[in-house]
């Protein structure tokens, strides 16, 4: 093939990366002052394709660097080194109310990263661009072990960071949609972390029986966790998202098994029964869905569920009796949950039993319920399997957040969450929590 | 600082009872658990947190390596461990000291003493030596280009004797010859094997080909490597030093290569180089001075020579070569070094080909301790005459101190001395290459930023 012009040049570093590390996307060899668009393509196990871009001029070296240059338009702007990840949407003409979840988390996450001419904004699929580069973004660490657990009646995943070696262990628990989600657990083994992903709202054992499960099921798989030989059982914790969270807050403070070194609760709550099951905390909220409204696009919004915070102790998880370190993640612009209002309700709570020095909180301005491992893309609404009336439904939900900064807050978080569980876990730690 | 102490020796105790990587549950029955569980529910103190980055990397990127948490100013040793693909062990280490945090960065911190000294951030890699009790004349190469080279990187408490503690903390890093989405395809030229590895995306790419040395046989690891980088490469099979007495075949075979280089459908056919080594670049040099045929854009040339072959045959080459063989010899170690065989052709022009012929640029790359052949004195030859035909401006000498034959791709580890085939009948010798580790893992890591840098240069960036 003849060359007319000076091929382009595309890197990006590292071409292999953990799905929480940076990359420098870098084009060069393009004539000085050069308008160009770098544009990012994923097609995620669902078959939907999401892409995301940036409008770039070149400088007079004829060069573009995405960590240290200005995108002048695109689905981001500014300096922004990640924005081809986080900005990512689905292509024009896709389905609404997607989301992007990587479930196999043994292959990488794969994203054609390419240049066009000019500032282009759509008809990506129909010219062929300048240059392509593939990069694979993985949750999962060489070496880390991926273990499928049956044991005790769990539908869980255990990831180990190596097959030797001792490490602390951290139980997972996500939200009311259910499923087994691996890819934190993964994460948080790839950065040193025994961890637990545990299906507790449609294992196995509740597909048989009908049956929710009730608190010993979580008792289980903290016993089956801090019990494996590669786990340190004096160092252990919970990280909790959503409903995950309201889990949590149960399990750490009215559990004789549970005895924990730190507990990080994402997007959570306190309010439900106290010591209640999973059942009784849906339930609890199923009496309040009247609470719960649409707006003009048709998006449910349950943040009203738990409000006004109930003064009746019986109604929330006493925080107040809480021996060990907690991280808050709150999204101030939540949909879905009031978790502002309930993590000043816990401050307060906490601060009366005397024991608030145990409470750090994390509240992004604009940021929405689904707080994800960085770099992924935002969802602001989604299609949602519900607990509505004692059934399931699909309906889409609103998680609420703007894009900017839920992916700053994602960011944030997470490097935040990683360093308190790197204190606690691996650091000196405080005494061991009881409970009794 | 006691329970510690116990907890390490029980770690001990169990690490010299089983197998290294196992599940500890599997090798050891419940008793010892128990025993060190107990023991870590006991122990508060901190532990140790190692992290390399990033995790996955090419072969040519750097990574950082540091270690968190642990006691402060502690002795420590960062080790790295390699299985090659023949199951030989290959491992490098150096000793540190933890700072006032508990923190050793290898890439920002002294190493006093092990493989490497000093502050070397790829010490761990380009310091590599087979295991005490490996055999004599290893090398590393990565053969199977597709899969990644897993490297353990674990810290030890102590120097001294370090092996006999249990490790603090371990981890695996990968290291690619590919890039995601490469392609590497199969060739074959006039019954010769060859492999093109393709950059991902449509193209067109400028080309690259690439041959080695006379071990004969078809290594791809720097061809893939380049096409990580953005080039279409294709890496030919060489002939082995042995094969080429007596062959009456010319040259045509790297003729056509360059010819079906340039007319791929995702090659640009004015932007095709030729990289080569030792017997490869002898070839190179050959060709692009004589063949009115074979005209790379530029010509990089790795410890090579301008060896003429008469009669433009395999065999003439061989003639050339060992017209002196008798000049070869042995050294303390009863390796062969074939230094002087050389030496008597730089003063005979009947031998060498006039590169001044040459019309594009040249990189010519040698170590000055190239024992097996005396390379930089042809360098300078080289750059002598092109000089002399008033191509000054096209002819760049890289000639690296201390720096033996064996100049391949970054933080690869230094072979001083190989086994190597020669003299018919698969008899192999210790063949002496030359070059001291460090000045040589030097010379490896500069003379690739410079050959990418040259190969960016004239099929990127010119014209």
């Amino acid at each position: 093939m003849e060359g007319k012009k000076r091929p382009v040049k595309l890197s990006v570093h590292p071409s292999r990366g953990l799905v929480d590390e940076k990359f420098t996307v870098l084009v060069q060899n393009v004539p000085p002052g050069f308008q160009l668009t770098v544009h990012a393509l994923h097609q995620c196990e669902d078959g939907h394709s999401w892409h995301a871009f940036g409008h770039y001029t070149a400088d007079s070296t004829g060069a573009v660097n995405v960590a240290e240059d200005l995108s002048l338009g695109g689905t981001y702007s500014g300096v922004e080194q990640m924005g081809l990840l986080w900005s990512l949407r689905p292509v024009p003409g896709s389905k609404p109310g997607l989301r992007l979840r990587k479930m196999n988390v043994q292959t990488p996450m794969e994203v054609t990263v390419s240049v066009f001419r000019g500032h282009q904004t759509e008809g990506f699929e129909d010219q062929g661009p300048l240059v392509s580069v593939v990069v694979e973004r993985w949750y999962m660490a060489p070496g880390v072990c991926r273990i499928p657990v049956t044991e005790g009646g769990l539908t869980a995943t255990l990831f180990l960071p190596s097959a030797s070696g001792l490490f602390p262990g951290i139980l997972d628990l996500w939200g009311g949609g259910g499923r087994l989600v691996e890819y934190r657990a993964a994460l948080l083994a790839s950065r040193g972390f025994a961890s637990l992903a545990l299906d507790y709202m449609t294992p196995k054992i509740s597909l048989e029986t009908g049956q929710m499960v009730e608190n010993e099921y979580f008792e289980t798989a903290f016993r089956v966790l801090q019990q494996h030989p590669q786990v340190l059982s004096s160092r252990m914790a919970i990280v909790g998202l959503s409903l995950g969270s309201s889990v949590a807050f149960q399990l750490m403070i009215y559990s004789q098994v549970i005895k924990l070194r730190c507990a990080v609760c994402i997007s959570g709550s306190h309010v439900q029964p106290a010591g209640g099951s999973v059942k009784q905390t849906l339930d609890y909220l199923s009496r309040n869905s009247g609470n719960t409204c649409f707006n003009e696009k048709n998006e449910l919004i349950c943040r009203d569920l738990v409000l006004p915070i109930p003064t009746d102790p019986k109604l929330k998880a006493d925080v107040g009796q809480l021996r060990c370190p907690l991280l808050l993640v709150v999204g101030e612009d939540d949909q879905n949950w009031a978790v502002s209002e309930s993590a000043v309700d816990m401050k307060q709570m906490m601060e009366q039993a005397g024991n608030s020095h145990l409470l750090t909180v994390l509240s992004y301005p604009n940021a929405g319920h689904l707080i994800e491992p960085p770099y992924s893309p935002h969802t602001r609404s989604s299609n949602f399997r519900s607990s509505v009336d004692n059934s399931f439904v699909v309906l889409k939900t609103l998680w609420g957040g703007e894009t900017v900064e839920h992916s700053r807050a994602q960011e944030d978080a997470w490097r935040k969450i990683l360093t308190f569980f790197r204190e606690n876990l691996y650091g000196r730690g405080s005494a061991l929590v009881s409970n009794l | 600082m006691m329970q510690q102490r116990h907890k390490m020796n029980m770690q001990v105790a169990v690490r010299r009872l089983g197998s290294a990587g196992g599940v500890l549950s599997v090798c050891h029955g419940p008793k010892i658990h128990t025993v060190l569980r107990r023991l870590s529910a006991k122990a508060q103190s901190p532990r140790p947190i190692l992290s390399v980055a990033p995790i996955r990397a090419l072969v040519d990127e750097k990574f950082k390596v540091s270690v968190e948490n642990l006691p402060p100013a502690a002795p420590v040793t960062v080790h790295s461990l390699h299985q090659s693909e023949d199951q030989d062990c290959w491992e490098a280490y150096g000793h540190y000291i933890s700072d006032h945090r508990g923190t050793v960065s290898v890439s920002e911190d002294l190493s006093f003493g092990g493989t490497y000294s000093g502050k070397e951030p790829m010490g761990l890699l380009w310091s590599m030596r087979p295991v005490p009790g490996s055999r004599f004349g290893l090398r590393l190469r990565k053969m199977d280009v597709c899969a990644p080279m897993l490297v353990n990187i674990t810290v030890f408490s102590g120097h001294e004797g370090f092996r006999e503690h249990a490790p603090l903390a371990s981890v695996v890093t990968e290291r690619w010859h590919v890039a995601p989405g490469v392609q590497r395809v199969e060739v074959t030229i006039e019954g010769m094997r060859g492999t093109l590895f393709i950059p991902p995306g449509l193209g067109a790419f400028p080309g690259v080909i690439d041959i080695w040395g006379g071990g004969g046989g078809l290594p791809e690891y720097r061809a893939a490597l380049l096409a990580s980088h953005g080039y279409a490469t294709m890496a030919l099979e060489n002939f082995a030093l042995d094969d080429l007495k007596g062959k009456n075949l010319d040259l045509n075979y790297f003729e056509m290569a360059l010819d079906k280089l340039k007319n791929h459908p995702q090659v640009i056919s004015d932007r095709v180089g030729v990289v080569g080594l030792s017997l490869g670049a002898i070839f190179l040099l050959y060709l692009t001075a004589e063949s009115p045929t074979f005209k790379p854009q530029c010509c990089i040339s790795i410890c090579g020579s301008n060896i003429l072959s008469n009669d433009g045959t395999l065999n003439g080459f061989y003639n050339s070569m060992f017209r002196n063989i008798n000049k070869s010899r042995l050294d303390e170690n009863n390796s062969l070094i074939w230094q002087d065989v050389g030496l008597e052709m730089l003063c005979d022009p009947t031998s060498l080909v006039d590169v001044g012929k040459i019309n594009c640029p040249l990189l010519l790359v040698s170590g000055t301790d190239d024992q097996s052949w005396p390379t930089p004195k042809f360098a300078d030859l080289m750059a002598q005459m092109m000089r002399s035909a008033g191509k000054e401006h096209l002819v760049t000498t890289l000639a690296y101190p201390d720096a033996g034959h064996l100049i391949e791709p970054p933080f690869s580890p230094h072979f001083r001395a190989t086994a190597f085939k020669v003299g018919g009948n698969n008899k192999k010798v210790i063949m002496l290459w030359g070059g001291h580790t460090k000045p040589h893992a030097d010379a490896q890591e500069d003379s690739w930023t410079k050959i990418l840098t040259f190969l960016k240069q004239h099929l990127y960036s010119s014209h």
